[in-house]
């Protein structure tokens, strides 16, 4: 299986990704410019973190012009499995594959630090054979992480089973203090309706080997390759 | 040219955490008169060969398209100049 990851001028988390799906889980990688409209073949799209332009105007609002993002929408379109991390996940809410919005963190502060995420659903690309109320243990680093929608949109995303993942303690209860940025339902990643692009602001890949503090972050990449061996058949 | 002026602002029902910054910084200053602050992002866009309803239709398209995220933030339009 082939894991392509698209590269914004900004990206930072792209490398990481590489490696991971490489060296960790044994699959192929490819980095993908922004300005290529081909996607080399690839089984599975990862929009990495980082601050693609700058996060001038708005995180990932420039980004989402990239030529890249039309063959990505078109992917997304056909089925393909799509994960946004981070300044991804919000390139993705800009384009318009995932709902809500990030505002600024509740307290205003970046925050660069590890958070615990309930896994929701067992039915997306990036959950498919784990346990619901599976905790993970993973890095936050952003500014913009506060997922906002309108209360009525946030109940239709509840109603649809679109909440993929929410930021808990590390036994999985749900607290004002757990909920770091003030995210509306303590949020931490969504899915569309078909569940093949998922988004999250936590970082999988800055925790995929014990040597890093956590191995928690693997689960949900390998996810992702068991997704794209069924969507690749 | 006309120049199209934007302002952006977060909605109303959106909280907007650095506009709470911002006033409470003014309040410990001691200006006890603030009673609310909203940031937000404003610009100016020179557009050439356009003027009046044209331009201003241009300024509202790309304020929509780009310069807002609908989700969270509204906007405003001013246009002048022939």
């Amino acid at each position: 299986m082939k894991v392509g990851v698209v590269v914004f001028p900004g990206s930072n988390c792209d490398h990481d990704t590489y490696h991971v799906f490489k060296h960790v889980c044994g699959q192929q990688a490819t980095f993908i410019w922004h300005k290529d409209t081909d996607l080399q073949g690839a089984d599975a799209i990862v929009l990495p973190g980082g601050f693609s332009y700058g996060d001038y105007l708005r995180t990932g609002a420039i980004a989402r012009f990239s030529p890249v993002m039309q063959s990505v929408a078109a992917f997304a379109r056909e089925g393909g499995p799509v994960l946004g991390v981070c300044n991804g996940f919000q390139i993705l809410q800009e384009a318009g594959l995932l709902p809500g919005a990030m505002l600024r963190n509740a307290r205003v502060k970046f925050l660069s630090i590890p958070v615990h995420i309930r896994v929701e659903r067992d039915d997306t690309i990036a959950t498919a054979g784990l346990a619901v109320g599976t905790v993970l243990t993973m890095p936050i680093a952003h500014g913009e992480g506060n997922f906002y929608a309108e209360p009525d949109e946030v109940k239709r995303l509840e109603d649809e089973g679109r909440v993929v993942f929410r930021y808990t303690t590390r036994e999985g209860a749900l607290t004002d203090e757990a909920n770091v940025n003030g995210s509306a339902h303590a949020i931490a990643g969504v899915c569309n309706r078909e569940r093949n692009v998922v988004g999250l602001m936590p970082h999988p890949e800055r925790a995929a080997e014990p040597e890093l503090g956590s191995a928690g972050g693997r689960q949900i990449l390998e996810a992702m390759v068991r997704a794209m061996a069924v969507v690749a058949r | 040219m006309a120049k199209a002026r934007v302002y952006v602002t977060l909605k109303k029902s959106v909280f907007d955490p650095q506009g709470k910054a911002v006033h409470e910084a003014l309040l410990s200053l001691g200006y006890a008169q603030v009673a609310d602050v909203r940031q937000g992002k404003f610009f100016e866009i020179d557009l050439q060969g356009l003027s009046g309803e044209p331009a201003r239709q241009v300024a509202e398209e790309v304020a929509r398209k780009v310069l807002a995220n609908p989700v969270i933030e509204g906007w405003r339009v001013e246009v002048e100049g022939s």
